[in-house]
């Protein structure tokens, strides 16, 4: 039984679920004080999602959509963890999101071309963006964070610039990709059948979670992953022993910025989403991603789940009765789980040590045998001097 | 003439946002705590400062309207930083990953809270907005086609006081050493943990005054689904820039604040106007800056020296 709880792994999922639990509770609370009336109702609407919808097609469609969004919140959330894992906290994840999204659209709406094109510039333009805190981390030793939330903003307005080219003449969003481009959808491969047909469900998803492994495989398993986390560790020992420490940190970045950047391209060019070039406010999935990397453990695997969970209430979020509460309380509900996450290593690390003081005690309480067994050997090694 | 003016107010009164908030992480930072949710606390600020405006200063003279907003406002900062002292202080969590979660708890705190007192009031209209049009005025003083704002004025006090705080008192100069190098000045006696308490509450008293600032500084309503826009990592940004000193700290928020400035009032310049810059570049110009100031500054940056770092009194 003690041997499960030693597990790193183990630990990190029972964290987790303590984390999403608290975050709930708490939510919960905010929902009585607002209005005790309804509160159960709305934090059950919360966590069921689609499963509020009786009829089982509907609940196949919108389980199908909140699929949809979940792929692009994975590729931020691995965009942070790859990052993290190098000591990099890349906040800038959420521009390089909107810089994908961006490039994609405009190349599919403004040049006509077609989904494969539309990815793969995607992936550069953010890689980029990524690129640029790179350099001013690695040359300038300027904060990541800092460059990262000023190039959010850069990146936002200029999308705004850019995007209003292709917009509808009566409404703030772009056109659609079905009217304008159909070639620019991303192929369903059979997929949106799986889901009652009538959605956006693409290869978008297989995508993100054969990218998630990946990420996976290149920081346990290869030499590029363990230089880049000995870089993180310690970037004076990663030079010391050879390793091109400014190089890593740059390209790191520019992973990180493409992972976000694809996620940008993933959720735009399914048409489930139109960007809205009034935007005055970075969209919350680069955002929602460090909630997902944390609550994952810092694992990709951890990262497909936990990415899902956070989609799954923030979808959650607008089946609350709207006449009483607001949709925002999944943002708030996210929100927490992050802080709680940041309790997560202190927590572990009094854990173990906690583990490590019971063993301690039960090394000092010899048995008899043990006791004469020690004797014994101390008298023989008296005779033979 | 009016087109000068006003890009004069409108610098002035950034300014002073960005001097209070920048202050505010020059004290958490000089303490030895990186504090990144100055964004959120701002919001927070904020938000006790507008409903403070809405409901308690009805009828108030405008001198006790003043005292109460100022008051709220910086409560409220202190209570939300609190949530990072624990955090960061004596749970030794990673500084940036609390920073972040306080960011995005504030503006989603804010939205869920004013939303359920407007729905509350009128269920047709959930809107996040707040207005507070009547107490505004107690902050606004005409003088011809210059709208004096008293929150200058508290900017230039409220320097005065860091400044002096921080260089001429036993408390600044102590707090800074434990920002520089904590086992030192634990192994005088000092102690650590309520020092950087300490730093982390001003920053939030500071945060709270900034946010308040800042949504009183154009509109007479706010909606708080938008939050503060980056300020308070421009803030940031500002402090670095200032070197981690209040006085360059007000220099480098005039700078920032002129930029911001210009984004309201290019239109009125004939020659700006002329040239046909899209306005989103105007939007864009504080944060371009800032990169740039970034990039040249942070080479040789002076921060304190043991930033970042959890105390751990074990350590050595």
């Amino acid at each position: 039984m003690k041997k499960i709880f030693r597990n790193e792994g183990v630990q990190s999922f029972i964290a987790s679920l303590l984390c999403i639990v608290a975050g709930l509770l708490i939510g919960y609370i905010v929902l009585l004080f607002i209005n005790p009336s309804g509160a159960s109702e709305a934090i059950g609407n919360v966590i069921k999602n689609f499963f509020t919808y009786s009829r089982d097609t509907l609940r196949w469609k919108n389980f199908g959509n909140t699929l949809v969004k979940t792929a692009p919140l994975l590729m931020c959330s691995l965009s942070i963890l790859f990052c993290y894992k190098v000591g990099l906290f890349n906040i800038g994840a959420a521009g390089q999101y909107v810089a994908g999204s961006c490039a994609s659209l405009y190349a599919a709406l403004v040049w006509g071309w077609g989904w494969l094109p539309c990815m793969l510039l995607a992936i550069v333009v953010a890689a980029v963006f990524g690129v640029v805190v790179g350099i001013l981390k690695a040359y300038c030793n300027v904060n990541e964070v800092i460059s990262g939330i000023m190039l959010n903003w850069i990146g936002l307005y200029t999308t705004n610039t850019l995007l209003s080219q292709v917009k509808e003449e009566a409404s703030p969003y772009t056109e659609y990709l079905s009217v304008k481009n159909p070639a620019s959808i991303l192929p369903t491969l059979g997929l949106s059948e799986l889901f009652g047909k009538d959605n956006k469900v693409t290869i978008a998803i297989p995508i993100a979670i054969v990218l998630a492994v990946a990420i996976m495989v290149i920081l346990n398993m290869t030499k590029l992953g363990y230089e880049l986390k000995a870089t993180g560790l310690n970037k004076n020992a990663a030079k010391y022993a050879g390793m091109a420490e400014k190089r890593n940190i740059i390209f790191t970045l520019a992973i990180g910025g493409a992972l976000a950047g694809l996620g940008g391209a993933l959720l735009y060019l399914t048409d489930a989403e139109r960007w809205m070039c009034t935007a005055s406010s970075v969209p919350g999935m680069g955002f929602n991603g460090i909630a997902a990397a944390f609550l994952g453990g810092l694992n990709p695997i951890g990262a497909i789940f936990s990415s899902y969970f956070i989609q799954h209430i923030s979808v959650g979020g607008s089946h609350v009765d709207l006449t009483k509460y607001s949709s925002e309380i999944s943002d708030l509900i996210a929100a927490i789980i992050i802080y709680l996450c940041g309790f997560v290593f202190f927590v572990k690390y009094a854990f173990n040590l906690w583990l490590a003081r019971q063993d301690n005690k039960k090394d000092h309480r010899f048995t008899k045998e043990e006791t004469d067994a020690v004797l014994k050997t101390q008298q023989k090694g008296g005779e033979s001097k | 003439m009016t087109t000068i003016l006003l890009l004069l107010q409108y610098t002035l009164i950034f300014a002073s946002v960005l001097t209070l908030v920048a202050l505010g992480g020059c004290y958490s930072e000089h303490s030895g705590v990186i504090n990144l949710g100055l964004e959120g606390i701002m919001v927070i600020g904020a938000l006790g400062g507008a409903l403070a405006m809405k409901y308690l200063c009805i009828g108030l003279p405008a001198v006790l309207t003043i005292l109460t907003v100022l008051a709220v406002a910086a409560l409220s900062g202190v209570a939300y930083a609190a949530l990072l002292g624990v955090a960061c202080i004596n749970l030794k969590a990673d500084q940036t990953l609390v920073g972040t979660a306080l960011n995005m708890m504030g503006v989603a705190a804010a939205t869920v809270i004013v939303k359920a007192i407007n729905t509350a009031a009128n269920p047709n209209e959930p809107s996040s907005t707040v207005n507070y049009v009547e107490a505004k005025k107690a902050f606004v003083l005409k003088l011809g086609g210059f709208e004096f704002n008293w929150f200058m004025l508290i900017a230039v006090i409220i320097l005065v006081i860091a400044y002096v705080i921080l260089y001429k008192t036993k408390f600044g100069l102590r707090m800074m050493a434990c920002g520089e190098h904590p086992q030192a000045a634990n192994s005088v006696g000092i102690s650590v943990y309520k020092m950087r308490w300490a730093g982390v509450l001003i920053s939030g008293a500071f945060g709270g005054l900034g946010g308040i600032c800042y949504i009183l500084a154009g509109v007479s309503e706010w909606k708080f689904e938008n939050g503060v826009a980056g300020f308070g990592f421009l803030a940031l940004a500002v402090m670095i820039f200032g070197q981690w000193k209040p006085q360059r700290i007000a220099l480098a928020a005039l700078l920032f604040g002129f930029f911001r400035a210009l984004s309201n009032v290019y239109s009125g310049f004939g020659f700006l106007a002329s040239l046909n810059i899209p306005g989103t570049v105007y939007n864009m110009m504080p944060y371009i800056i800032s990169l740039l100031v970034l990039a040249f500054t942070s080479k040789k940056s002076r921060a304190p020296k043991a930033e970042g770092i959890p105390y751990d009194k074990s350590m050595r």
